[in-house]
């Protein structure tokens, strides 16, 4: 089932339960992140809600100059590679747009953190950041990616980039990219029957022997249950 | 939209305020019994079966912050609570340097389109506390009293769960429970080295269908979202909606009650309330009034009902009203399995929630604290969204290579981003739930300077934690430590200490509050008497966590559900005997 398939369904809501959200097939990987991103949040909204996002959306915060250094950055923290892609090709940099209105207590320390390149970049290369050779801006980030062997003197820089490392992190592995790289395969129609035997082996567990009569078994999922008095499940 | 004007002609036999587990059961029992009722609901009507509700099953993608928490969804975008700690033109304050945090839901089935569906029993002792260690009250009713009611709510709503022969933590009809996970095993290994016990948890989601109306569960993780198919309880799903479909229910939305009106004998008649969209005011009347509309803003409603003969508020000539209100404590802290790195890839969703969990097991009588806590468990390979990949600059090192050189924390690039493949899923965490001590210092009241945008006089909160709950919070770190190592897990963080009151939580953040309409067989010391039914005002009855006189280590819904079946029952009976 390819994507627009299945939000059809879902839509006209004759999908049965468990046969929802199948997996796309490789060719479906249009990414929906950007479109998505101009929309607002899908489902169960409040005007409120409805509004606030719009707003959002409609509003500006970073500058382009602010875009260029951030996109450099990010596809630094999340480069493409043979599995995956770069930050910039998913959106990343769209996504830490919204969410800095979103949360704008962190407004004021990200853009501190963006002026601060140009300030170093000057010190060390007199450019700016946005000049900057590959090597020389790989240079400014090794003094502040490595919490804990960065000199005193970046202390303000490390958690700026902190931030930037955690938030790039969000915007690239809440994507279906992002799901394909983590290897998540959730929320696909699955009875929970415990952990895969092999699993259970290479670990080293067994299932309480007291336990193995009451587990839920799959089958008996289409069925009403029934108790006698005490409790006890008699169909 | 289900808001219909009413002329102030109208009566009901019965008006309930709030569609949350108390007020879900009383419209459900009442209306079955004959007795037409009307559901006064602050917030909006909610399914999440209609398209337009619905959140679950959608990606983090369908958010432009990815799910990440707002304001009115604190717990995620695509949590299906609306409402929040802090609600716009609805303030409530503290007074002094009083801590209390105050989570509100306004739509029909209120929290229980929140909650982790934890669903257990009161049991024996937790009735009789004050008879066990001398501090606090007893209930004036008994587990026995409430057996039948906890019987019948997991026949009607289901929850699944083990019997266990435990005294205090009584086995009810259980569906059957799922599986553990992989990091439920290893931290049962951990407890079990410790002698902590660890079983099958009890949430009211149905691993197998109850009746025709309901489908079961599909296993998406999900049940805070609220669930298409009604596999989890929410009191809007399984209570108010199909008690609507009988009929004899009308359904108040956006309706934001303001007092309970009564007459010149002192006899509740009704309610006023705003239509929150118009902003005009309405009455409705009754003969009977329920209040169900949360601990603390029931006792705002009966507090703001003042009246010739209330003049302390409907059903508070005994100054109680507010007091003894009681949050469970809470601390947490988290672990990383090393064995549980790189591990294999599977769908491990499950439900939503825990698969197991350690209930209450030591003696208090040997311990510096009064009471206990049960233990709930997290991890796993859940959904990558907002948060996923984060805090490498201090976790990064706990992943070491092929020879064992440990990652350095922090860094960028592919390096990083395989990291992060190889330590998703193998974090843990555990939080404590623990039963604190009723005080009547501890209390809410009415800010007398300060109203909300219905100009109606909002909750002042005073609160203290004191060396009960501290020392107990103490005792789950060291539980915890005990855990997770024998878990073989590493350590995350530092080890809260006296400077956090080891982590325990400010009051009102675990969102168990209880106690400000308290029961009891003194009408000196208590609002309501055993049934729920006002001491002062014979025709008003509460029917949310207001009515407890201590609120057990357990999380308090499935009593919420339990008793307002037996006060709606009580409520009935009294109609039909022509006593109220």
């Amino acid at each position: 089932m390819n994507r627009r398939e299945n939000l059809k369904l879902l839509f006209t809501g004759t999908v049965g339960t468990g046969l929802l959200l199948t997996g796309c097939s490789p060719e479906e990987k249009a990414l929906p992140e950007n479109a998505l991103l101009s929309g607002g949040t899908i489902g169960g909204r409040t005007e409120e809600e409805k509004q606030r996002d719009q707003e959002l959306l409609s509003e500006t915060f970073f500058t382009d100059d602010e875009r260029k250094k951030l996109s450099t950055l990010v596809d630094i923290i999340m480069p493409k590679d043979s599995e995956s892609p770069a930050a910039t090709e998913i959106g990343v940099v769209d996504f830490m747009e919204f969410m800095m209105k979103d949360q704008p207590a962190n407004q004021t320390r990200m853009r501190g953190g963006l002026m601060w390149l140009d300030f170093e970049a000057d010190e060390k290369f007199g450019k700016v950041f946005n000049e900057l050779s590959e090597s020389e801006v790989i240079q400014i980030v090794d003094e502040v990616a490595w919490p804990d062997t960065a000199k005193p003197e970046y202390e303000g820089g490390v958690r700026w980039f902190n931030m930037l490392r955690n938030l790039t992190c969000s915007g690239y592995f809440s994507t279906e990219p992002g799901w394909k790289y983590m290897g998540y395969v959730g929320n696909t129609p699955n009875a929970w029957d415990g952990v895969p035997q092999e699993v259970m082996a290479k670990h080293g567990f067994q299932l309480e022997e007291k336990y193995l009569s009451i587990y839920l078994k799959p089958e008996d999922r289409g069925t009403i249950i029934q108790w006698d008095d005490e409790g006890n499940v008699t169909g | 939209m289900s808001f219909q004007i009413k002329s102030s002609g109208d009566s009901y036999d019965v008006i309930i305020v709030g569609s949350g587990a108390g007020g879900g059961m009383a419209s459900k029992i009442l209306s079955e019994a004959g007795l037409s009722v009307a559901v006064v609901e602050a917030g909006g009507d909610f399914d999440p079966a209609k398209e337009e509700d619905r959140t679950q099953l959608r990606p983090p993608w369908e958010s432009p912050r990815r799910g990440a928490g707002t304001q009115i969804r604190p717990f995620g975008d695509f949590d299906a609570a609306i409402g929040g700690w802090e609600i716009d033109g609805e303030p409530y304050t503290r007074k002094g340097d009083s801590e209390f945090d105050w989570f509100r839901s306004r739509m029909v089935g209120g929290r229980t389109n929140h909650w982790g569906r934890i669903s257990l029993r009161f049991g024996p002792n937790d009735f009789k506390r004050a008879s066990i260690d001398g501090l606090g009250d007893d209930w004036p009713i008994g587990y026995d009293d409430v057996k039948p009611y906890y019987d019948k709510v997991d026949k009607l709503i289901g929850v699944y769960g083990s019997k266990e022969g435990i005294y205090n933590e009584p086995d009810g009809f259980f569906l059957p429970p799922p599986k553990p996970r992989l990091h439920e095993l290893y931290l049962k290994k951990g407890a079990s080295s410790a002698s902590i016990p660890m079983i099958p948890s009890r949430l009211s989601i149905l691993t197998r269908p109850i009746n025709k109306d309901r489908g079961a569960c599909f296993f998406c993780r999900q049940c805070n979202r609220a669930c298409q198919v009604y596999a989890d309880f929410s009191a809007g799903t399984c209570l108010v909606h199909p008690a609507m479909k009988q009929g004899k229910v009308d359904l108040f939305t956006h309706s934001m009650v303001r007092k309970v009106t009564s007459d010149d004998s002192g006899k509740a008649t009704g309610v006023s309330f705003v239509n929150v969209k118009d902003m005009k005011e309405y009455k409705l009347k009754s003969n009977v009034v329920v209040l169900g509309a949360s601990a603390c803003e029931t006792s705002r409603i009966m507090l703001n009902s003042k009246s010739k003969t209330h003049p302390n508020g409907i059903g508070n000539s005994s100054g109680v009203l507010g007091h003894y209100l009681h949050d469970s404590t809470g601390a947490s802290r988290s672990g990383i399995i090393p064995d549980m790195m790189g591990r294999e890839r599977y769908n491990e969703d499950g439900t939503g929630g825990m698969h197991m969990y350690t209930p209450w097991w030591l003696d208090n009588k040997k311990l510096d604290f009064a009471r206990g806590y049960h233990i709930e468990y997290g991890g796993g390979m859940g959904q990558p969204g907002y948060g996923a990949g984060g805090n490498m600059d201090s976790m990064r090192k706990y992943i070491t290579d092929e020879f064992g050189k440990p990652s350095p924390n922090g860094g960028y690039g592919e390096g990083l981003k395989k990291d992060i493949r190889q330590i998703y899923g193998s974090t843990v965490g555990m939080s404590g739930r623990g039963e604190s001590v009723p005080r009547f210092d501890n209390y809410c009241e009415i800010d007398p300077t300060v109203v909300d945008k219905f100009g109606i006089p909002v909750l002042r909160f005073n609160y203290k934690w004191t060396d009960q709950e501290i020392n107990q919070a103490k005792h789950m770190q060291d539980t915890f430590e005990e855990i997770l190592t024998g878990s073989g897990a590493q350590l995350l963080g530092t080890k809260p200490g006296a400077d956090t009151l080891y982590g325990l939580a400010a009051p009102g953040r675990i969102i168990h509050e209880v106690g400000t309409a308290r029961m009891g067989n003194d009408p000196k010391t208590s609002v309501l008497n055993s049934n729920s039914q006002a001491h002062d005002c014979k025709n008003l009855f509460v029917v949310d966590a207001g009515s407890f006189v201590s609120q057990a280590d357990k999380n308090p819904t499935w009593t919420i559900l339990a008793l307002s079946w037996r006060t709606s029952d009580f409520i009935v009976s009294e109609l039909k005997k022509k006593n109220i």
